[in-house]
């Protein structure tokens, strides 16, 4: 950040050239005070977004606190969820985060990829931008509005994917459950449809740079339009993607009012591991318990669980910049 | 501060609010029996802002009264932020707000009944039963409409020990209708909510055999089967798409969704779910607060004819004594309004009104606020 600030002192000192001598020491003086005051605020934003960061993570921990030591399951090894008996355990809710939000990247990812690709390589431009302005908008549709479609319209209309993809319910993701709606595919296919233009838009402006004299070069070596982007677009955009998807990642773990309405909540009983039953994700269920908070044991349970998700987001994202790094390095 | 007495014909009041649907529900049961006004109920005004939070569960009722009583007495401003029953009582007795609206009464194992007293300025704080509201066990049975249900027979249905419409043990119950060999889906609520609490309170009283949880919100340890939908809304729509489909919604939501409702027969013969049963199972409750406070005991088991077991009655929680007596007097003016002129608007909004001897209670009840 700094250095950006100060590759633009020397493009703004060299304007006022008619007269040299005196404007020169006047804005020369002037150009350092703005300066340093545009670092210090650079710095404070950058700074008031760490200490913000480390607030939420504080408050958590804090509140989180009381509960975990009344805790009379293991909070991170158990299934049971039951306030009133304090015990709290998490692993049915961090199964159906990760499921859920797996099934959105499994879907979302190789679409906006897609879509990106075609809009930055295939369309011609008069289409691009109508397209890219299209996918845009569905990054403003608020996230109830996808939840109620997502039930009431969309999964009726998933059954018989559900159905024909449940007819190998040998392999125990696609195991039926008895579920008609509402099930993690259902909330995954939704959260796909949610994150696809935050993919997409990062991974467009990267295919975008890719460096002409690259493409130039493929295509003198007599490349196809498909062996181009394999050698050059993707290659050159890979960090982009990676950092698309992570954003996407991130929107899809946190998800919180599409999912309390799409998802339908499992009954208490043997755990299930198929993509066809309901669940509840950390961010719905605090949501589906959040208006009744009373005691700060009660609380301080569902926040412990909202601690692990924040957890959990670090955890993903550092994972993605090693691979992110790794794939520069290569 | 500007207080006004204004009479007002009540039906004229039940009119405007423009809900009151039967022929019956105009003719001012709800304020004549009891109460100690006989033809007229008088709206008392007091200008000025009330503020108070908590049940979400009397939300229409309360913003029904809110919108009646503004509407005759202008300069009165009256908020109310449905924001759950335990954040009502937590910014009640933080005196953030004027009064709660509650559930369940406070309750003193929590401390709830003390912190409150002590935000009351050493007074006790009064719970004021004020709207009853019915569950029914909505369903959908091709070809069937009418069914009759035992306690015992829904506690098997929600734990999964019945799971086929066609069991000889609901055919035994219904000998007159046709019951279909469809599987049965349980739909409950997944978000925390009063209704799934009393629903689980009335399993446990009436059919205490087949139904051991303890009753909580948070339906993670009901051991009801099936599927959880969020709210009402939610659990009422997976019903209407669902063959075979049973669950538990407040009654407005059965109505609006045009759902089929299970008659219950707690012992003596089943009864339909309507406004005058569900106000008769409210009559069989036992006051069991001391003084003025007016905490029930509901008896879910109840075997008087014509009462449907099955509800949830909503408090609002207030103080016995004010320190700002302007403020005593808003609360006062508003409650007794809900109480008399207000209960005639609850059963075009899917609740039922206060029966007539609880009604009398509530009234001279709220008159010893000061």
């Amino acid at each position: 950040m700094a250095a950006r600030v100060r590759v633009a002192a020397p493009e703004a000192a060299p304007a006022p050239d008619p007269a040299p001598v005196p404007p020169l020491r006047l804005t020369g003086s002037g150009t350092a005070r703005a300066d340093r005051l545009f670092a210090a605020v650079t710095r404070g934003a950058g700074g008031f977004v760490v200490v913000l960061v480390l607030l939420v993570a504080g408050f958590l921990a804090v509140k989180a606190a009381p509960a975990l030591r009344v805790d009379r399951v293991n909070f991170l090894t158990s299934r049971t969820w039951d306030v009133a008996g304090h015990r709290f355990g998490i692993v049915d809710m961090l199964w159906a985060t990760v499921t859920v939000s797996a099934v959105a990247m499994v879907i979302a990812l190789p679409l906006a990829v897609g879509v990106a690709l075609f809009i930055t390589q295939y369309a011609p431009r008069r289409l691009a931008r109508p397209v890219a302005h299209v996918v845009d908008l569905l990054a403003a549709i608020p996230s109830i509005v996808y939840g109620i479609w997502g039930i009431l319209v969309l999964a009726p209309l998933l059954r018989p994917v559900q159905d024909a993809l449940g007819s190998a319910h040998w392999i125990p993701l696609f195991g039926n459950e008895g579920y008609s709606t509402g099930t993690i595919f259902d909330g995954g296919v939704v959260l796909a449809v949610m994150i696809l233009p935050i993919i997409t838009a990062v991974a467009r402006d990267v295919f975008e740079r890719t460096p002409v004299a690259h493409l130039e070069a493929a295509r003198a070596l007599g490349a196809t339009r498909w062996e181009t982007i394999r050698l050059t677009v993707l290659p050159h955009g890979r960090s982009g993607i990676v950092s698309g998807a992570m954003l996407g990642l991130g929107r899809a773990l946190g998800e919180t009012v599409a999912l309390y309405l799409i998802l339908s909540k499992p009954p208490a009983g043997p755990f299930s591991p198929s993509l066809f039953a309901g669940g509840e994700t950390f961010a719905s269920k605090i949501a589906s318990n959040a208006a009744e908070f009373s005691t700060p044991t009660q609380t301080g349970a569902y926040l412990a669980a909202g601690l692990v998700l924040f957890a959990l987001t670090f955890v993903v994202n550092a994972v993605a910049r090693w691979i992110a790094r790794r794939g520069d390095a290569a | 501060m500007m207080t006004g007495l204004l009479t007002v014909a009540a039906v004229a009041i039940a009119g405007c609010s423009s809900t009151s649907t039967t022929a019956g529900s105009n003719t001012g049961s709800p304020i004549t029996g009891g109460a100690k006004t006989s033809a007229a109920a008088e709206v008392n005004c007091s200008s000025g802002t009330l503020n108070a939070e908590g049940s979400t569960a009397q939300t229409n009722a309360i913003t029904q009264w809110i919108n009646d009583y503004t509407k005759h007495c202008t300069g009165a401003t009256i908020n109310y932020n449905p924001t759950g029953s335990g954040a009502g009582i937590k910014n009640f007795t933080a005196g953030q707000v004027d009064f709660a609206g509650s559930d369940s009464a406070l309750n003193p194992a929590k401390g709830e009944v003390a912190a409150a007293a002590q935000r009351c300025g050493g007074s006790p704080a009064l719970d004021l039963p004020m709207v009853t509201g019915p569950i029914a066990v909505a369903f959908k049975l091709q070809g069937v409409d009418k069914l009759t249900l035992t306690p015992d027979l829904v506690a098997k249905i929600f734990t999964g020990k019945i799971t086929s419409w066609d069991d000889p043990a609901l055919k035994a119950a219904n000998s007159g209708a046709h019951l279909p060999a469809t599987k049965i889906t349980v739909f409950f609520r997944s978000d925390s909510s009063g209704t799934t609490e009393n629903f689980e309170k009335y399993l446990k009283a009436a059919a205490p055999a087949d139904y051991t949880a303890t009753p909580a919100k948070d339906s993670s340890q009901s051991g009801f089967v099936g599927q959880g939908k969020a709210k009402s809304q939610g659990v009422a729509q997976a019903i209407g798409s669902t063959q075979g489909g049973i669950g538990y919604v407040e009654y407005s939501f059965a109505v609006q969704d045009n759902l089929s409702v299970a008659a219950i027969d707690n012992g003596s013969g089943p009864v339909e779910l309507s406004k005058n049963s569900a106000s008769a199972a409210a009559a069989a409750a036992t006051v069991v607060g001391t003084g003025n406070d007016l905490s029930l005991n509901l008896d879910y088991a109840t075997k008087a004819p014509g009462a449907y077991p099955i509800i949830l009655v909503t408090y609002e929680i207030a103080c016995s004594t004010y320190t700002d007596p302007a403020v005593a007097t808003r609360v006062k003016d508003f409650l007794a309004y809900a109480a008399t002129g207000g209960q005639a608007a609850l059963a075009g909004l899917g609740y039922a009104p206060l029966p007539a001897s609880l009604q009398g209670k509530v009234l001279a009840s709220i008159n010893t606020i000061h």
